[in-house]
């Protein structure tokens, strides 16, 4: 006997074969049809469904209502329907009008009542029920926080949509999670040297905040801004979210020798609150011999719109404005306002530009698997959605691109026509060092649900 | 001094709303022995009677401005209110006034509501426990609130104020103060200046008309005003529908101050029974004192000062001191022996 009768042809293949799945260099055509097996609600048939997440209720309903308008549009656009918006555009050339991967695009919606809580309950259900392969939208830092924290775990992409708060590329950063709005920091960098040559070196601010991560963080970053002008800045007051009547809060300025109120209030809490300050005659009050001012760091048309002649004049920034004169944003304001008979919020199109984009990265990825979309995603430049030349930063996830600050017109020619942008900051200028809000992304391991 | 004054001024219209809503629930209560939970829901009904009024008065009639075209490229829409068309300028007049106008459609439309609801829910639990009156006022509550959701939709609706009440008053100069020492918004003093006055009317009511006397004297002794052959069940359904006309008529004042949504009832619900509860169960001068008070304290607890050494204790000051005065007295402040104690 020799030993030789021992190796079968059978267990030389065997073998063989299990060596090299073990070793790890298989060729790439065994691993990729396994990505089907291995994450979450990876699509089968001939769709793919992605989960729109808003405030369809509670105190940013309005934004959540535009939202939903835009991704309405960008379901239609990627599927080939209507104009295209923003796809002829968009600088990648991927999308052709035939849905993401040659699959067809539906989307389901949930309403996430602008409460973490309701949010993550209504983003689970999409991915356990519906099958969701991505979750989008959201009007409140709470809820991206929430949310992106539960699609880290599941290991699904959560591309935010309107939230503002450092945390959400900061602390609370997620691997699965990106947002293309622009954040508190940007905010303060770009709208601090506008109220410096507006309102002067020697001014006394008071806050009233949100009293959340977003109202904490805008709070901070407006406060580092106006007092790197040379302002003093009174003992903050945080206000909770959905308070309706402000009163109690506005009184203690009338006297506290502020004058400028800073509001870092969103949604229908700004709307209250900046009425009720102008009820309560601040815009024409006098205090410290100087004209009594107003400042919403974060501002856009539906609150504008809500807010009526109070807004008149204030300043703020936002992500974006459908006045703005480049190609795309004038392309995606006419589909836009062809199909709702209203030009697009900052909320839309936010939500509008994220849904391209996740299409975009599954194009250039050739994959829905996560772990490659995450890699497309990261570190990609683009432009022609409207801010001019833009970056997804690989380290935080955070899009970095022009900034603009807006201040309510004093006589609108049309009803819509609210806000003016009287200022752009450069997309250097609102660049910082990710280090500063510290955070972890944590891994890309693709989860099986 | 100045900061102090307007606290209290705040703490004054707050405490309106407060005393308004409160004095409707204890009207019921003293009346009919019914903790009604759809209270709050009737306060909401109110605001939307303002909202329903304004949307009637501002029908628009639409044309087309070929001259103007919009960012995507349609012609504008030019919106004319039907009544501006009808009436000229006192259509605009009758718009500015819209919020104080619709006072006039919200009387009939909450003495009906009340009514019927007395007269088609409420009567049948009279001889129930509280808890299931409570259930069942609760589950009412619910239903409005979804109905008018399904109408009006789930988000706020503004309502403007009138031109010429806009703005703010300049109170210190009234009292002696420097000129702009004191401001404070004009409407907020119309608001306190109205609950003041339906307050006073509700009590001028109750004790100088026969009918009020009738009440009263129901309230003390059903069974005996009974026995006398007068009809007190059809008074009190009156009652009933008195307490809904005076939520309602606070729920429309108070749309200017806040944009009215469908779950704004649910909100001042829970505020207004801890206002009763303090006031004193059934105690008419309890409710509005209680409403007040209450009104007062969380208005000074907001004060940075207050804030600083008690953080967060605007938010729970009515709560604790409800907690205080039922530990010290707890009958509340003007209860009377024998109210819910069996």
């Amino acid at each position: 006997m020799t030993n030789s009768g021992n190796f079968s042809r059978r267990g030389v293949l065997k073998g063989g074969l299990a060596g090299i799945l073990a070793t790890g260099v298989s060729p790439l055509i065994f691993t990729r049809g396994a990505y089907a097996q291995e994450f979450c609600n990876a699509p089968t048939g001939d769709t793919v469904t992605i989960g729109f997440n808003m405030p369809l209720t509670g105190a940013y309903a309005d934004e959540g209502a535009d939202e939903q308008r835009a991704y309405e549009l960008a379901v239609e656009h990627l599927n080939g329907g209507g104009d295209g918006g923003l796809i002829p555009f968009f600088s990648s050339k991927t999308l052709k009008g035939n849905g993401i991967l040659g699959k067809k695009v539906v989307g389901v919606t949930g309403d996430d009542q602008t409460k973490a809580d309701a949010a993550r309950d209504s983003a689970r259900r999409m991915i356990e029920r519906d099958g969701a392969v991505m979750i989008t939208g959201g009007s409140s830092s709470a809820v991206a926080i929430a949310v992106q924290g539960l699609c880290q775990e599941k290991g699904v992409i959560f591309m935010a949509a309107l939230t503002h708060s450092n945390d959400t590329t900061g602390k609370d950063k997620k691997r699965y999670g990106f947002r293309h709005f622009f954040n508190a920091y940007q905010s303060g960098i770009a709208l601090g040297p506008v109220l410096g040559d507006a309102y002067g070196k020697d001014r006394v601010a008071y806050h009233l905040t949100a009293d959340y991560t977003w109202g904490w963080t805008q709070e901070e970053s407006m406060k580092n801004a106006t007092e790197a002008l040379g302002w003093k800045t009174l003992a903050p007051v945080r206000t909770p979210v959905g308070a309706g009547d402000f009163s109690q809060y506005l009184t203690p300025v009338l006297n506290s020798g502020a004058d400028v109120l800073i509001l870092n209030h969103y949604g229908f809490d700004m709307v209250n609150s900046l009425t009720q300050a102008v009820q309560f005659g601040m815009k024409d009050k006098q205090a410290n011999g100087k004209q009594f001012e107003i400042v919403v760091p974060l501002v856009s048309d539906l609150m504008a719109k809500g807010a009526g002649d109070a807004m008149k004049g204030i300043y703020g920034t936002s992500n974006w404005d459908w006045q703005l004169p480049d190609d795309a944003s004038k392309a995606f304001t006419k589909s836009f306002g062809a199909k709702f008979g209203q030009p697009p919020s900052q909320a839309a199109h936010t939500s509008y530009v994220q849904a391209l984009l996740y299409a975009d990265a599954c194009e250039r990825a050739g994959t829905f698997y996560p772990p490659e979309v995450i890699k497309s995603l990261e570190g990609f430049e683009f432009d022609g959605m409207g801010n001019g030349p833009t970056s997804y930063r690989a380290t935080d996830h955070q899009c970095f691109k022009e900034v603009y600050v807006v201040k309510g017109k004093e006589a609108p020619a049309n009803p819509f026509d609210l806000l003016e942008v009287v200022a752009t900051a450069s997309k250097e200028s609102v660049t910082y060092d990710p280090a500063i809000f510290g955070g972890e992304l944590g891994p890309d391991t693709a989860v099986a649900c | 001094m100045d900061a102090i004054l307007a606290q209290l001024l705040n703490g004054l219209d707050k405490g309106g709303a407060y005393a308004l809503i409160a004095l409707g629930l204890t009207l019921v209560f003293g009346t009919l022995g019914v903790v009604n939970f759809a209270h709050g829901a009737l306060f909401m009904l109110g605001a939307f009677c303002a909202v329903t009024f304004r949307y009637l008065i501002t029908l628009e009639t639409v044309t087309v401005d070929p001259t103007q075209t919009t960012a995507w490229g349609t012609a504008l829409e030019v919106r004319t209110p039907l009544a501006q068309t009808w009436f000229g300028d006192w259509g605009a007049v009758l718009i500015d006034w819209s919020v104080p106008l619709s006072i006039l459609l919200a009387i009939p439309v909450m003495l009906v509501i009340g009514i019927v609801m007395e007269r088609g829910l409420i009567k049948h639990f009279y001889k129930r426990p509280h808890a299931e009156q409570i259930l069942v006022t609760f589950g009412l509550a619910i239903v409005l609130q979804e109905i008018v959701k399904a109408i009006f939709g789930p988000n706020p609706i503004s309502q403007a104020m009138p031109t010429a009440l806009r703005g703010a008053a300049d109170v210190g100069a009234l009292i002696g103060l420097a000129p702009g020492a004191l401001t404070y918004p004009l409407w907020r003093l119309v608001y306190f200046l109205f609950s003041a006055g339906v307050i006073a009317a509700v009590f001028g009511f109750l004790r100088f008309t026969t009918f009020g006397m009738v009440v009263r004297a129901g309230m003390a002794d059903r069974e005996t005003v009974g026995l006398l052959g007068i009809n007190i069940d059809r008074r009190f359904t009156i009652m009933f529908g008195l307490a809904a006309v005076v939520a309602g008529l606070a729920g429309v004042m108070y749309t200017p101050l806040l944009p009215p949504n469908y779950h704004q009832g649910m909100d001042f619900l829970v505020l207004s029974f801890v206002v009763v509860v303090v006031g004193g169960m059934g105690s008419l001068p309890g409710a509005v004192a209680a409403g007040f008070l209450l009104g007062i304290l969380q208005s000074f607890a907001s004060m940075n000062q207050i804030k600083s050494i008690l953080p967060g204790i605007d938010q729970i000051i009515i709560y604790l001191t409800a907690v205080v005065i039922l530990l010290v007295r707890p009958r509340g402040l003007f209860g009377r022996r024998g109210m819910m104690e069996n």
